[in-house]
């Protein structure tokens, strides 16, 4: 009868361009086009797997994400379907298990994921993945986040029935300034082969040899280089890949992961911040579709050490004939403060740079009001976007100060602030983490000299540190928590990690300070200022500063396009990837 | 939870009394007592003198200390289990890369630095367990003293220097790589 029929799962779900699918006996329902591995993960179980990437194509090389799976029987000439109670048709389990990775869902699909079958089908692969493989992981530094050690412990047999000698291979080979590969760790999976040719399209890895000798290497006479190559480290599901940078510098399980932002450009690529007792030890991409997908440039990921490096102040400086001597931090804040109000109007500036949070331009904004203060600048930072995830706009918080300040010719305003400082009209200047005799920022030694008073508040000892009358020790992005706003408009949140170092303060706390000396009240934390600023702007009125998702929130659209992200949606809508 | 019902003795009336046992008691004192008097038998030890080292038990759990094998490789490899498991946060690693014209070099990594402060260590073993390359045991010291704090952090030489050269481990490293 044609009205029973069109009530059959099978066509409600095709209406929603869905199918209905069977995993350990419950029925569930997918969109088209989804890979089974992901429709598992979907309905809360765990497929194994080394091989497969959500944002790379799927060769199912490992073998490790077999499952069992079943199909309704082909009818014989004439015969009618038999439906089920609930209107599915019968499933006939095939005899042998089947790659979960690139199969697609379809209508009627029957899996099982927990049977005898697929267990030992898991047992088999991981057995022959741990036969070649070497007894390293005392000095692996994969260690502790490492998928075979996982698995092994999941699906593997304890101990092993190889004999023979394992392979030898390649180890400690040099095959790019950042990335070190060691093969006989290597499992074969093509991660970083497929992400090199897909995303960073720039295909240097290739596979040699064959069998139990597949050797993974670079092309000849090219090195891995490339400055997305770090990620190849991060998708290796086996120590084969590891980072210089952060090799044998720290266990794993050592680290406290940090949800935050990274600051070197406008993108404001999410990132897991990885400490320990107050150290940075390394920096790693954090999944957001909307901003950096998996992945971070390796310029970007590396650029943390000045944070512990030789030049990091630890203390707050006052000039005292020509050195300075270190001061306890009320007293430099007091200075600073007096300074500013005891200013003539008109007399005074503040550099304000586009790399602090809302809150603390919000608070620098206050200072200003309090003190009369009417020139205010930024520093801004153009560079080249890279076709990938790095932004022309090198300031991680354009967008904020634009909102907060509503200065729209940021140059301009710098160019005149330089003017006044050369004609003698500004005579004491507040900069806010920025290092004035930057070539970006353009002012010279013979600039600052003209002031009668100079105060710098910033993290590390430079140039202008070095003329201040007064420098106040400030905090890196690490130390920081606040909000920022990306190129595309996007509202995120830095997360403070490590606390800073010796009497340094967070520039959050400088600007308290400053704002309690010159009399005015001060609020209560971070998310206090926040709700403050939200308030004064109808686009953050519902938000306080814990309820930003980890993933941020799109406040405005600008326009502006991040280009890897595009190309991911593109390959996303061809079927290529499930994202 | 299943219970278990232990049965206890019944006591009689003569040891219902116990003056009966406290004058067993007394009279294996007072025999002690008298033999030490007579020079006959000595109970005590002067102790920094004298010691009882020979009549440690093989077991003892003394000053945890590194060891280097026959061929003087030091064992340790800076994997950072025992600083991990370490109940008392005893002990601090810093690893660092073998450079490679070291004639260990495809061991990869060792500790620049491994401390184990003796204040906090409580002897409980549990490094000696956990470690996978057998570097590091419990030796038989046990007077381990300094006039500082800094004194009783032993560093990665006098951890060394306690731990010498242990023989017959299994070598792993020496096999073709």
């Amino acid at each position: 009868m044609p009205v029973e029929e069109a009530l059959l799962p099978k066509d409600l779900a095709a209406a929603e361009g869905m199918v209905n699918v069977q995993i350990n006996g419950v029925w569930h329902r997918f969109p088209k086009g989804t890979r089974l591995i992901e429709a598992i993960g979907k309905s809360g179980d765990e497929v194994p797997h080394y091989c497969y990437h959500p944002k790379l194509s799927s060769p199912g090389n490992c073998r490790m994400c077999m499952v069992e799976i079943g199909m309704p029987a082909r009818l014989a000439p004439g015969a009618e379907p038999t439906y089920d109670d609930e209107g599915y048709l019968p499933i006939q389990w095939m005899p042998r298990p089947a790659i979960s990775c690139a199969t697609m869902v379809s209508e009627n699909l029957g899996v099982r994921t927990k049977s005898t079958l697929v267990e030992e089908a898991r047992h088999g692969v991981m057995e022959f993945l741990l036969a070649n493989h070497p007894l390293d992981c005392p000095i692996c530094d994969q260690a502790g986040e490492c998928r075979l050690q996982e698995f092994a412990v999941g699906h593997g047999r304890g101990g092993s029935r190889f004999v023979e000698q394992k392979t030898k291979k390649p180890k400690n080979v040099d095959i790019g300034p950042r990335i070190r590969l060691d093969d006989e760790r290597c499992i074969m999976c093509s991660r970083c082969i497929r992400f090199m040719d897909e995303v960073a399209m720039d295909p240097v890895l290739g596979f040699s040899e064959r069998g139990g000798y597949t050797t993974l290497g670079v092309h000849p006479g090219r090195k891995l280089d490339h400055n997305y190559g770090l990620n190849t480290v991060d998708i290796c599901p086996v120590g084969a890949l590891t980072c210089n940078d952060f090799r044998f510098q720290m266990r794993v399980w050592f680290l406290k992961e940090t949800p935050s932002i990274d600051t070197n450009c406008g993108t404001g690529i999410n990132t897991v911040i990885w400490t320990r007792n107050d150290q940075v030890y390394r920096i790693t991409p954090r999944e957001n579709n909307d901003v950096n997908s998996c992945w971070m440039p390796d310029s970007h990921r590396l650029n943390f050490h000045y944070l512990h490096g030789q030049h990091r102040l630890t203390s707050s400086l006052v000039r005292d004939g020509d050195h300075h001597r270190s001061a306890p931090s009320h007293n430099a804040a007091g200075k600073v403060a007096s300074a500013l109000k005891s200013a003539p109007k008109g007399t005074a500036a503040l550099v304000v740079s586009s790399r602090l949070t809302n809150e603390e331009m919000f608070l620098a904004k206050r200072l200003a009001e309090k003190c009369g203060i009417s020139a205010i600048a930024t520093v801004p930072r153009e560079g080249e976007a890279d076709d990938y995830l790095v932004a022309a706009d090198r300031n991680p918080n354009t967008q904020g100060f634009l909102r907060i300040f509503g200065d729209q010719d940021r140059a301009a305003t710098l160019q005149s602030l330089r003017d006044d400082v050369r004609s003698g009209k500004i005579r004491t200047l507040l900069t806010l983490q920025e290092d004035l005799l930057a070539p970006e920022a353009g002012f010279t030694q013979d600039d600052l000299e003209k002031l009668d008073f100079l105060a710098s508040l910033h993290l590390l000892d430079n140039g202008t540190a070095a003329a201040a009358d007064v420098v106040l020790a400030g905090s890196g992005f690490p130390e920081n928590r606040g909000s920022m706003i990306n190129v595309t408009g996007r509202l995120q949140r830095l997360n403070r990690a490590i606390n800073p170092p010796g009497e340094a303060l967070t520039n959050w706390e400088w600007l308290a300070t400053l704002l309690r000396e010159t009399g005015a009240d001060v609020f209560d934390g971070e998310a206090a200022a926040f709700k403050a600023l939200a308030a004064s702007d109808e686009l953050w009125q519902d938000l306080t500063l814990a309820r930003i998702p980890d993933n941020g929130i799109q406040l405005y659209e600008t326009g502006i396009k991040i280009p890897l992200v595009e190309r991911e949606r593109e390959r996303i809508a061809r079927g290529e990837i499930n994202g | 939870m299943a219970y278990i019902k232990i049965k206890r003795p019944r006591l009689g009336l003569f040891e219902k009394l116990y003056l009966p046992a406290l004058i067993k008691g007394l009279r294996i004192t007072l025999g002690h007592a008298i033999s030490t008097l007579r020079g006959k038998k000595r109970e005590t030890m002067q102790y920094p003198e004298e010691k009882w080292d020979d009549n440690m038990p093989e077991h003892y759990r003394g000053a945890p200390a590194l060891v280097t094998d026959e061929q003087g490789r030091e064992r340790c490899v800076a994997c950072q289990l025992c600083e991990f498991i370490c109940p008392p946060r005893a002990i601090t690693i810093l690893p660092e890369e073998i450079p490679t014209e070291d004639k260990w070099a495809k061991v990869e990594k060792r500790p620049r630095k491994f401390e184990i402060d003796m204040i906090r260590c409580i002897y409980c073993g549990l490094c000696e367990e956990v470690c996978p390359e057998q570097a590091i045991f419990l030796r038989k010291d046990y007077a381990i003293t300094g006039l500082t704090r800094e004194d009783m952090v032993h560093d990665k030489e006098k951890l060394y220097e306690i731990g010498g050269v242990r023989t017959g481990l299994v070598n792993k490293w020496n096999e073709l790589k």
